[in-house]
């Protein structure tokens, strides 16, 4: 990321605009897409650590979204207890996931690691689904709405400001965490695990710092969206899930922020643009995914800048092509 | 736990191994020779599915069964298969064949989202649950008070000869010893005369066609059809290739036919809904304590 100082504005005018979106706009329908959108970044923000800092590709990102959820759900339905003492609590039980399936499996080479994730996203998305305690494929309903202090927050736009103050917490933690010794390991590890471990790098404890960085961020977010939707379902929290964060991460730029963002709004916005064609709209989006992963595998925008320097040589170079056949075939009739 | 309830379970993950061999020596031919999981490769298997589920359905009059023309559509959906394998082969992977390893993960799965979502929105396909058009008869023999259709046999007898020929391709031709020698090092391939993008061309071709012989196998087998089918099996063919040892041929039939006794040894105890946990819980334990399978693994260094 470039200079703090020529983002600033930019950053700023974003913010500003972000502030007062659903205030200005009154829509409810934009604003809870704007919701969704955040819930999204936040996710994506999570996943980010481990695919775009750490390189480890997680298929299962949903199940730590589902730990966090289920665990704060029933803890605040079963047992009463407010929303925010419940965050501790889910975020210690995704912690304990993470290190869990982390801890053997984080050695595995990446394809290997991949479907091992998928298995582990599938697994809590099954034991949810068939447990009696979790609420069966019914899940958990009536979930209270989240108190701060004197306030309690009920309406879209509340939550909407909510999860627009995890997205902003998020990105300072992936800001600073990037810029630490962490994230220099970490991008270490990314880009050459041998040689990272022939510098010294404990690799495999990285690795799992970066895996639970991502379940405590899943955790957080998903002890929120309990209250948000006031209900929780076991089919949110599977592999089309999943996919969906890793979709935001890829596509939008692995490991940088912004690219977090971008992707996470191209993701959520992209369906709702298109939403007359139903389902066909999904089918573009796996099209888009394989341009993007083909044409410009480093994302949207990626860590070093938006660098269009590539795409404009390469628009010239394909408009010169076209004018030449073009003035070829209209000189040669 | 009496010896008559495990044994029928015991048969019964033999066809269920069956159809996992099919698809995992796809699986591990193609991770071989490119060191990719082809997450797409349980979707070739779900198309092909739904291509012969439509050839059959053009041919089939009222309720009898013509083998003849099972056979036929089976060979077709077969090619079929093999080609759209080779599609996304030319395509998305042959492009991305010096791309990061994430990425082209990454693109395997827009692969597969576009393959699950085209049959989505393909008309007369759809996301019900189809039922097949043939339905075999029940005629078959009887094995300790157990019944087997001849349906079952052909189909392990299909499976079976199938393996034996990819084997015998790998290990006993020219094509094969390309093949292997593309899997251990690209470059000195090339350097030895091998036309490298044929040979990948034609393993994503064979396991295609595995796949699709997998598909018309088991769509007569369980009798319906829907476009999610490719997901689960897809996993649990990956898991068995893993399992038997990756890159192997002969390692992804033990491993296939050994997860499907597993898985229905297991859900036979535990019940149907927990049969992924048992794949994965086998993937993880190979993982953990062999990694290189049972058979031992046969893939290059990606360095």
């Amino acid at each position: 990321m470039r200079s703090w100082r020529a983002a600033a504005p930019g950053a700023a005018v974003a913010l500003a605009g972000a502030a007062v979106f659903p205030l200005a706009l009154g829509s409810t329908y934009v604003t809870s897409v704007a919701m969704q959108v955040e819930i999204l970044m936040c996710l994506a923000l999570g996943l980010n650590f481990v695919v775009g800092y750490a390189g480890m590709l997680d298929l299962g990102f949903a199940a730590f979204f589902a730990i966090g959820s289920y665990t704060s759900g029933l803890l605040a339905v079963d047992a009463h207890w407010p929303v925010l003492a419940t965050l501790p609590v889910a975020v210690a039980a995704s912690l304990l996931g993470a290190v869990f399936i982390g801890t053997p499996t984080l050695r595995l080479r990446s394809d290997y690691l991949a479907v091992v994730t998928l298995g582990f996203g599938e697994i809590i998305q099954n034991i949810v689904n068939n447990l009696n305690q979790t609420g069966g494929p019914e899940g958990i309903y009536g979930i209270p709405p989240l108190s701060v202090g004197p306030l309690t927050i009920t309406s879209t736009t509340g939550y909407y400001y909510v999860f627009f103050v995890l997205v902003v917490l998020f990105v300072a933690v992936s800001y600073r965490a990037r810029r630490s010794r962490l994230g220099r390991a970490w991008l270490a590890i990314r880009e050459d695990e041998d040689t990272a471990y022939a510098m010294g790098i404990k690799v495999r404890r990285y690795k799992l710092y970066a895996y639970m960085a991502g379940s405590v961020l899943g955790a957080v977010t998903g002890t929120f969206y309990g209250s948000a939707f006031v209900a929780i379902a076991p089919p949110s929290f599977g592999f089309n899930e999943s996919l969906l964060v890793v979709m935001a991460v890829s596509m939008g730029g692995m490991g940088s922020i912004w690219g977090a963002l971008l992707g996470a709004g191209a993701v959520v916005a992209f369906p709702e643009v298109f939403r007359q064609f139903a389902q066909a709209r999904l089918l573009v989006f796996g099209v888009a995914l394989v341009l993007v992963m083909v044409l410009r595998p480093q994302g949207i925008w990626p860590e070093e800048g938006l660098r269009l320097g590539r795409l404009k040589q390469s628009a010239r170079r394909a408009t010169r092509q076209l004018t030449h056949w073009a003035s070829a075939r209209l000189g040669a009739r | 736990m009496s010896w008559n309830v495990v044994v029928p379970d015991i048969v019964a993950g033999l066809f269920l191994g069956a159809f996992f061999a099919l698809i995992a020596v796809g699986y591990s031919m193609v991770y071989g020779i490119l060191r990719l999981i082809n997450f797409a490769h349980g979707d070739f298997y779900m198309v092909a599915a739904f291509v012969s589920y439509t050839l059959l359905a053009l041919v089939t009059v009222g309720t009898q069964v013509n083998w003849g023309n099972v056979i036929w559509v089976g060979v077709v959906t077969m090619l079929a298969a093999g080609v759209l394998a080779v599609v996304a082969e030319r395509l998305v992977y042959r492009p991305m064949r010096r791309a990061a390893v994430l990425s082209l993960m990454i693109a395997a799965l827009g692969v597969s989202q576009i393959l699950e979502n085209g049959v989505l929105n393909t008309p007369g396909w759809g996301s019900n649950y189809l039922p097949f058009p043939v339905t075999p008869p029940g005629n078959g023999f009887d094995v300790a008070s157990v019944h087997y259709t001849w349906l079952q046999v052909a189909i392990v007898l299909t499976a079976a000869v199938l393996v034996l020929a990819v084997h015998f391709i790998v290990n006993h031709t020219m094509l094969g010893t390309a093949m292997r020698a593309v899997a251990q090092d690209r470059v000195a391939a090339t350097l030895m005369g091998v036309n490298t993008d044929r040979v990948i061309s034609l393993v994503f071709f064979i396991g295609g066609a595995l796949a699709g012989a997998a598909a018309v196998t088991a769509s007569l087998y369980y009798g319906q059809i829907n476009y999610l089918m490719g997901f689960s099996i897809g996993l649990q063919a990956f898991t068995a290739a893993v399992l038997g040892g990756i890159g192997n041929v002969a390692g992804a039939a033990v491993g296939g036919l050994l997860l499907g006794i597993l898985e229905s040894v297991g859900t036979g105890l535990v019940g149907a809904q927990w049969a992924l946990m048992f794949a994965f819980g086998a993937l993880v334990l190979t993982l953990w304590l062999r990694p290189t399978g049972l058979l031992g693994e046969r893939v290059g260094q990606r360095v």
